[in-house]
């Protein structure tokens, strides 16, 4: 057969083929949109028949981009998230995810937390090492933020600012950590360790000029959330490194690529830990007029809340396929 | 364009095997194409930073808080949205006409894409993206570290369909049997001459002296008769 009467023969198939795709492309349901599996086999019929002829580049281009629309319709993987989705994965996927990688996480924890007292210890009994870590306006500005003195309670419009503020801070280290593990782990070892010499400094440093009382009460509730998601990005950030440093019986890209994917549980999980904790943090942490009681007990329910979440829930639950 | 039985081709073509058994070809999108879609997208998120600065700026703290939050979702959201919900291009992608899609053809889903945007921090080491450019360029398919990890390819979605076709001119059957290969070259010759200059295409003409007999304006002349016997216009 020649091109020309293949061409005529089909092309009505075509024109329905590119109206029906345009509409559904255009988010329009169509009334014809049962037509398009039968359409679509035909047209990748003709395709292959086209290329076996040698009909030409421009016919087999056009019907190339035809069939690779129909497959991107009939393809397209139900990507919404249900509630039902969202109350597995916080009820059973995530702490289960938490459970499976314990060994990253201890190892993560330690790189996080062996740092933070060594600095802590450090800068407690010599406070002048605070500034090989940071600036000294910024030391300033922090005995300033904990002075234990009428500290002015924040109106509601800055608590919003905090909370933007923390969100994009905090939310934007966590995801650095961990995509720092695609350098064979090295960046996420890196922020790891630089944000537990940080914290540690700043706590070492306040505790020795006698702020501790006003910073500890300020800082334990939304610590439960921020230093366990901070350790759990650390630990998805080492899945990756792992998988380039020791991919194991497959190919560096294999193993990125499997990594990658499994590590996503923890990501999202802690992306919302850290939600939580800027939520805490800026509009709880800041309320000096509660007593140091209700605080700490507070800032201690919520640490005791958290790891019996990450250890405890979901346990036992199948998996459904 | 592939040819029947030949070895493996220099290209950035890249066939994908659907279950219907057809092989889709994908064209992979390299650097600089990905290149201007990333500058498009800053200028775009720029933009729409300093038009929607001026009303928050009225709601004042709230306002400021507000902006944060766009920012944050600007710096590390945007990407995921665009790709996930419009089918697979942000507007910068769409204005260059890129997509991005899995490795099998689908449309990228949630996880892929917040993996590849994630990774983009990792990309842009040590400074414009360095790191990704030279994964890019070692890779066969021109993927960053960000689609090596999310399994994702970036290709050129192809333009509607330009095919002036071969030019009409009197059929004349080739003097031998020409195997599929043989007769997609002696198309492909056809359908691509109104794009050479008339020394280039009897330059290439001349490669086919054999099959003509003849060379120079001639030999161009009875390759597109060949071509449109072979199409069927006889």
């Amino acid at each position: 057969m020649s091109r020309e009467a293949f061409e005529r023969r089909h092309a009505g198939d075509w024109r329905r083929a590119e109206t029906l795709l345009g509409e559904l492309e255009a988010g329009r349901r169509s009334a014809a949109a049962a037509d398009l599996p039968p359409l679509y086999r035909r047209v990748c019929q003709h395709l292959a028949l086209v290329r076996d002829r040698g009909y030409g580049a421009d016919l087999e281009g056009r019907l190339n981009r035809l069939a690779l629309r129909g497959h991107e319709q009939l393809y397209r993987r139900s990507g919404g998230v249900s509630r039902r989705h969202f109350a597995d994965f916080l009820g059973r996927d995530f702490p289960a995810a938490v459970r499976r990688e314990w060994r990253l996480v201890l190892a993560s924890t330690l790189l996080f937390v062996a740092p933070l007292l060594a600095s802590g210890f450090a800068v407690y009994h010599r406070p002048e090492l605070v500034y090989a870590l940071m600036p000294a306006e910024q030391v300033r500005s922090f005995e300033e933020m904990y002075q234990p003195d009428g500290e002015v309670v924040r109106e509601a419009d800055s608590d919003f600012l905090m909370f933007g503020f923390y969100v994009r801070n905090n939310v934007g280290i966590a995801f650095r950590t961990f995509a720092g593990g695609a350098a064979f782990g090295l960046g996420t070892v890196f922020f790891l360790v630089l944000n537990g010499l940080f914290a540690g400094a700043a706590g070492g440093y306040l505790t020795g000029a006698g702020l501790g009382g006003t910073f500890y009460t300020f800082v334990i509730a939304h610590a439960a959330l921020e230093l366990t998601a901070i350790v759990l990005a650390g630990a998805a950030g080492l899945r990756l490194g792992l998988a380039l440093i020791a991919p194991g019986r497959a190919t560096r890209r294999q193993a990125l690529l499997a990594a990658a994917r499994g590590s996503l549980d923890l990501v999202y999980g802690m992306a919302l830990m850290l939600l939580g904790a800027a939520f805490v943090e800026a509009f709880w942490s800041s309320a000096t007029e509660l007593p140091d009681a209700v605080r700490y007990g507070a800032g201690a329910a919520l640490w005791v809340a958290v790891l019996a979440y990450l250890l405890l829930a979901g346990r036992g639950l199948q998996r459904s396929a | 364009m592939t040819a029947n039985g030949t070895g493996p081709l220099l290209d950035s073509y890249r066939q994908v095997e659907t279950p219907e058994g057809v092989e889709l070809g994908l064209r992979i999108a390299g650097p600089p194409a990905r290149f201007l879609a990333w500058v498009a997208d800053t200028l775009i998120r720029f933009a729409a930073y300093i038009i929607l600065s001026m009303p928050m700026a009225l709601l004042g703290r709230t306002g400021a808080g507000l902006l944060l939050l766009l920012l944050f979702a600007s710096e590390w959201l945007y990407p995921v949205l665009f790709e996930v919900r419009w089918r697979g291009a942000t507007p910068g992608k769409r204005w260059l006409g890129l997509q991005v899609v899995q490795d099998d053809g689908t449309p990228v889903t949630w996880g892929p894409s917040m993996l590849r945007n994630l990774l983009r921090f990792v990309d842009f080491l040590p400074f414009g993206y360095g790191v990704g450019l030279a994964a890019m360029l070692v890779h066969p398919e021109f993927k960053r570290l960000g689609d090596l990890a999310a399994g994702t390819v970036v290709v050129h979605v192809d333009p509607a369909a330009t095919g002036q076709g071969v030019v009409a001119a009197p059929p004349v059957p080739p003097p031998v049997p020409l195997s599929s290969a043989e007769q997609a070259a002696v198309v492909g010759f056809a359908e691509r001459l109104p794009r050479w200059g008339r020394e280039r295409a009897e330059e290439i003409a001349a490669g086919a002296e054999p099959l003509t007999g003849t060379t120079g304006p001639a030999a161009v002349e009875r390759l597109l008769g060949m071509a449109n016997w072979l199409l069927g216009r006889r």
